[in-house]
């Protein structure tokens, strides 16, 4: 039924996600073609991690969402934190894949964890920057042919920020994925994505990165309040 | 060997109640995971009624609870479907209830055996039954485990996984159900909780990750009850506060190791 020969991965038409009565995403439609980067920007609330939600099927939604058939998602949470009470080891972790230690190992290293000792490491005790570093991992361990990714920088310590957009490089070059990225940081935005995609609510702006990202269409996106490289949480 | 009672009924309550404190203790990981350690308490007074009708009526005790159990959680779930109140209160509500029905039913001397459970009770049936459904709950776990763990982690992770999260969290709540209509006997409605609390507690203390955890709190569960037991036909005191005591002293020490 989804054998059509336009080329894309991902075509969503006309989008509306309401949650508790409320409006949250209105009229989103897009095409993503194969090994396209997709960076969805926004202010706080929105709408940006429940535009995922509804990508992964998580949450009810009205409108189309196509996926190109048997297409394989990978998926980085938002800002997941592991409770200290649970000792899971990262091996552990990864195990809940069924993965061999090959695997396991192979994976670790494309994403720049190279010391094979932190499998033995709960999971609650390793730094956020290693923490979303296996979260990478482990979401690329059985290969996926797009990673959907929630917020990379959020959670890590500013000096870490600059290592997570040149591990993203590296994965994109290297296993040539499609990426769907949730991010605050236009930084990034502007060194990774094809397509940024501007929603607050609905899409203010949609396109290359360099043209989309107009002073006015920043302006009306975050509605004055931009500060440019600002991506503080409250 | 003269203070020791060797006979068919020391080896039926200890059979009955290893294989109970062992699974209780791999199921407490996954409650005390999931922060409800409560649970088991609260399960535990739910069955009272059912416990107390078994007893007045001479009928089985682990049925009684298990009917009991499962008229208290499709009560709960009734109310939840017309309220706008959380769980846990009405949880607080049926348990309330079941106290004050149970109370009403029972004839005072059988207090002691429906509070703190009297394992002199557990026959040959009791035995092949708690075998039997230890080790079928045993294995559900153990299949289920990693997955509840990653949905404790994060639902969305989990239903990105194609997790069934509601099926699982349903076989876990009748697991958690038949562990405490199986154990009732032993440690009685009162004191069933302390066998998934403590056992994982003590573990967590002293484990690096969840198999260790997880087979620790069954090891300690197992533990517990071997010497709760022993002790009992040693001094003669109840076993199901004996078995809870060892427990919380091999807590203790597991808590000091840690320092």
């Amino acid at each position: 039924m989804n054998k059509d020969s336009s080329g894309f991965i991902l075509q969503i038409k006309d989008l509306n996600v309401s949650l508790g009565g409320q409006k949250i995403i209105e009229g989103v439609s897009l095409n993503l073609k194969d090994k396209e980067n997709l960076m969805i920007v926004g202010p706080n609330g929105a709408g940006k991690t429940i535009m995922l939600k509804a990508l992964l099927g998580l949450i009810p939604y009205e409108g189309e969402i196509k996926w190109k058939e048997n297409i394989k998602i990978g998926y980085v949470p938002q800002r997941l934190s592991m409770p200290k009470e649970i000792p899971l080891s990262v091996e552990e972790f990864f195990k809940f894949k069924s993965a061999s230690m090959e695997k396991i190992r192979e994976s670790l290293e494309s994403v720049g964890l190279n010391d094979f000792c932190i499998l033995k490491m709960e999971l609650g005790m390793i730094s956020a920057g290693q923490f979303q570093r296996v979260m990478i991992a482990w979401s690329l361990i059985d290969k996926p042919d797009v990673l959907l990714f929630d917020e990379p920088t959020a959670g890590i310590d500013i000096g870490g920020e600059e290592t997570i957009y040149n591990l993203l490089k590296k994965i994109e070059k290297s296993i040539n994925i499609t990426i769907i990225l949730v991010t605050h940081d236009l930084n990034i935005v502007y060194r990774l994505a094809d397509n940024v995609l501007c929603l607050n609510k609905k899409a203010l702006c949609y396109g290359n990165p360099k043209e989309a990202l107009s002073p006015e269409n920043i302006d009306k996106l975050y509605k004055g309040e931009i500060k440019f490289y600002d991506h503080t949480h409250d | 060997m003269t203070t020791l009672m060797i006979d068919s009924q020391f080896f039926y309550s200890l059979i009955t109640s290893v294989f109970i404190g062992g699974v209780a203790g791999y199921l407490g990981s996954l409650m005390v995971t999931k922060r409800m350690a409560l649970v088991g308490d609260a399960v535990g007074h739910i069955a009272l009624p059912g416990v107390a009708l078994a007893v007045v009526y001479n009928f089985n005790i682990i049925l009684g609870a298990f009917i009991s159990l499962m008229i208290g959680i499709l009560v709960i779930w009734l109310f939840k479907t017309g309220t706008n109140l959380h769980t846990e209160a009405l949880t607080g509500i049926v348990f309330a209830a079941s106290i004050a029905i149970a109370f009403l039913l029972l004839p005072s001397g059988d207090l002691e055996t429906v509070l703190i459970g009297d394992i002199t009770k557990i026959n040959a049936a009791d035995v092949v039954i708690s075998v039997f459904f230890s080790i079928i709950i045993f294995l559900i776990l153990k299949k289920i485990f990693p997955k509840m763990i990653l949905a404790t982690l994060s639902d969305d992770l989990a239903l990105s996984q194609k997790i069934n999260v509601k099926k699982y969290d349903l076989i876990y709540l009748v697991i958690i159900g038949v562990i405490v209509a199986l154990g009732i006997k032993i440690l009685g409605s009162l004191l069933i909780g302390a066998l998934v609390v403590i056992p994982a507690s003590a573990s967590r203390n002293v484990s690096r990750n969840m198999f260790e955890y997880s087979y620790g709190g069954m090891l300690i569960g197992i533990i517990s009850c071997i010497l709760g037991v022993a002790l009992f036909s040693i001094i003669g005191f109840p076993a199901g506060p004996l078995i809870v005591l060892v427990s919380a002293i091999i807590f203790l020490i597991t808590f000091l190791l840690k320092k």
